[in-house]
């Protein structure tokens, strides 16, 4: 009796994991929905693209993820030639990984002893996506837009980092060309591991400076 | 030698990329990052110049006062070379 209610706990309008379903997208296009899909559409019919390229696109993108970033951190904790070079040029040093991060224009920011970095965009949700993929979507939220750079401390405490006031927080507003990586300092206890396990301990929110890497 | 710089306090109409909460403050050049295309003209289309961008350093308690969470936290933004002022230190 799979459509039997009486021994289910369903309630009206949710999955069966208890969620609400969501709404089918019956809404109007927005004008911004209509301008895509028209550009999109001409640069087909002119032959400038094909869907598949298109299509190929996205899938690179929707490919980027932290791993990325934790690898090249990973690098840096272990390579300290590739960590000079790193926070001289972090476009080139990814490149030299081997990760196609396009025409990305990257600075990397050290966290030390006594200094923490915190990267945020305040006029749009500028984020270092060809190496870490998509941002997450408190990055993009007035919110944080407007916290971070008013209250960095109270933001980070809320994210579950409590900052010592002998440690200086610098906030990066990427307000123009340049994308920022941090590089998180290297957790105690890891002296004895490879650049493999160490990448596993890298935080997407470690490299966007609202977390620290795991502790093994 | 400590560049201090100002961000020029305009209003102007249109798209530009000099945070309001930036203008007015004084900070120091924390690096010049090269010659990027006008974005003041690339939003509108138009056949952009480059302009010199910098890194500029600001502290908390310049840009927030005394209410600054903490006074000596620093904010750093990239300002374009046509938004920044010199500031002069031994001005008479």
């Amino acid at each position: 009796m799979p459509h039997d209610h009486h021994d289910h706990f369903h309630h009206e309008g949710m999955s069966p994991s208890g969620h609400p379903y969501r709404a089918d997208n019956d809404t109007p296009l927005t004008y911004w929905q209509r301008m895509e899909i028209a550009v999109r559409e001409l640069l087909v019919e002119k032959g400038h693209l094909t869907p598949a390229e298109i299509a190929a696109q996205i899938e690179a993108m929707d490919a980027r993820s932290p791993a990325n970033g934790a690898a090249v951190v990973a690098r840096a904790w272990t390579d300290p030639a590739f960590k000079a070079r790193l926070l001289e040029n972090a476009s080139e040093a990814s490149r030299e990984m081997g990760f196609d991060i396009g025409p990305l224009n990257l600075i990397a920011v050290e966290n030390t002893a006594d200094t923490h970095n915190l990267i945020v965009c305040t006029l749009c949700s500028c984020y270092p996506r060809n190496l870490l993929g998509l941002p997450p979507d408190w990055y993009k939220t007035r919110a944080y837009r407007s916290r971070a750079v008013r209250e960095p401390r109270t933001v980070l405490r809320e994210f579950g980092l409590e900052l010592p006031d002998h440690v200086t927080v610098r906030v990066h507003d990427s307000t123009a060309d340049m994308r920022y990586v941090v590089l998180p300092a290297r957790p105690e206890g890891t002296e004895g591991m490879d650049e493999a396990q160490l990448a596993a301990l890298v935080t997407r929110d470690s490299m966007i400076g609202t977390g620290l890497p795991h502790r093994p | 030698m400590v560049e201090r710089v100002r961000v020029k306090a305009l209003t102007p109409p249109g798209h530009v990329r000099a945070p309001w909460y930036l203008r007015g403050k004084e900070g120091v050049i924390e690096r010049p990052l090269g010659h990027f295309a006008n974005p003041e003209q690339l939003a509108y289309g138009l056949k952009a110049d480059t302009k010199p961008l910098y890194r500029v350093r600001f502290r908390m308690a310049e840009i927030w006062g005394e209410g600054a969470e903490n006074p000596d936290d620093t904010l750093d933004a990239e300002i374009y070379g046509h938004w920044l002022e010199k500031v002069d230190t031994h001005a008479p």
